[in-house]
């Protein structure tokens, strides 16, 4: 069971990939802020997953609940930067 | 209790390989954030759904139920920030070009 664990995290690790490449070549400053979103998000159920996989998700999740916190709080405090600042030309 | 564990993760993963490939393959920025915004949450509380069924019941589980009752909050919130926020600077959506 630990073993399909395994195999669904490294497979959502091959798919942040795909946000990776939306942060570094995303035309727009607000694509590569979607990429940074979604990066956020996918590495909260990625902590989640490789706690499971240590057999320490008592850990792990703490870690997650902070990270998806302060993701949060980032994404929305740059959204709010570049709707008031305007975006770099 | 097995066969659950393993139908929620696959169906997450499902719902995470098709956010992922809206991001790849969509025209503009609108439609991608449409597809990451609803698709993601979906599959990352399916997969939390997971996760707190093989931890058993118990203060993680409930931990868990945290982290996705936040993530159900906060994913949609920071999506309408952004793209609010690529509506006001004046980024157009994309059109069809017409024939």
């Amino acid at each position: 069971m630990t073993v399909l664990f395994a195999a669904v995290t490294i497979a959502h690790l091959v798919l942040v990939l795909v946000y990776v490449h939306r942060l570094a070549v995303g035309p727009t400053v607000f694509d590569r802020l979607l990429g940074l979103n979604a990066f956020g998000t996918s590495t909260t159920v990625v902590l989640l997953l490789i706690g499971v996989v240590y057999e320490r998700e008592d850990m792990f999740v703490d870690i997650a609940l902070a990270y998806a916190l302060l993701s949060f709080i980032g994404s929305l405090a740059a959204a709010r930067y570049f709707e008031r600042e305007g975006v770099p030309r | 209790m097995t066969l659950l564990i393993g139908v929620l993760l696959a169906a997450g993963l499902f719902f995470h390989a098709v956010a992922a490939l809206g991001v790849l393959r969509m025209p503009d920025f609108y439609t991608r954030l449409h597809a990451v915004g609803k698709l993601e949450t979906l599959g990352l509380l399916l997969t939390l759904a997971a996760v707190a069924l093989w931890a058993g019941p118990g203060l993680t589980a409930v931990k868990v139920g945290f982290v996705a009752a936040f993530i159900f909050l906060a994913n949609p919130t920071s999506t309408h920030a952004i793209g609010r926020a690529a509506l006001r600077i004046g980024l157009r959506p994309w059109r069809r070009e017409a024939p």
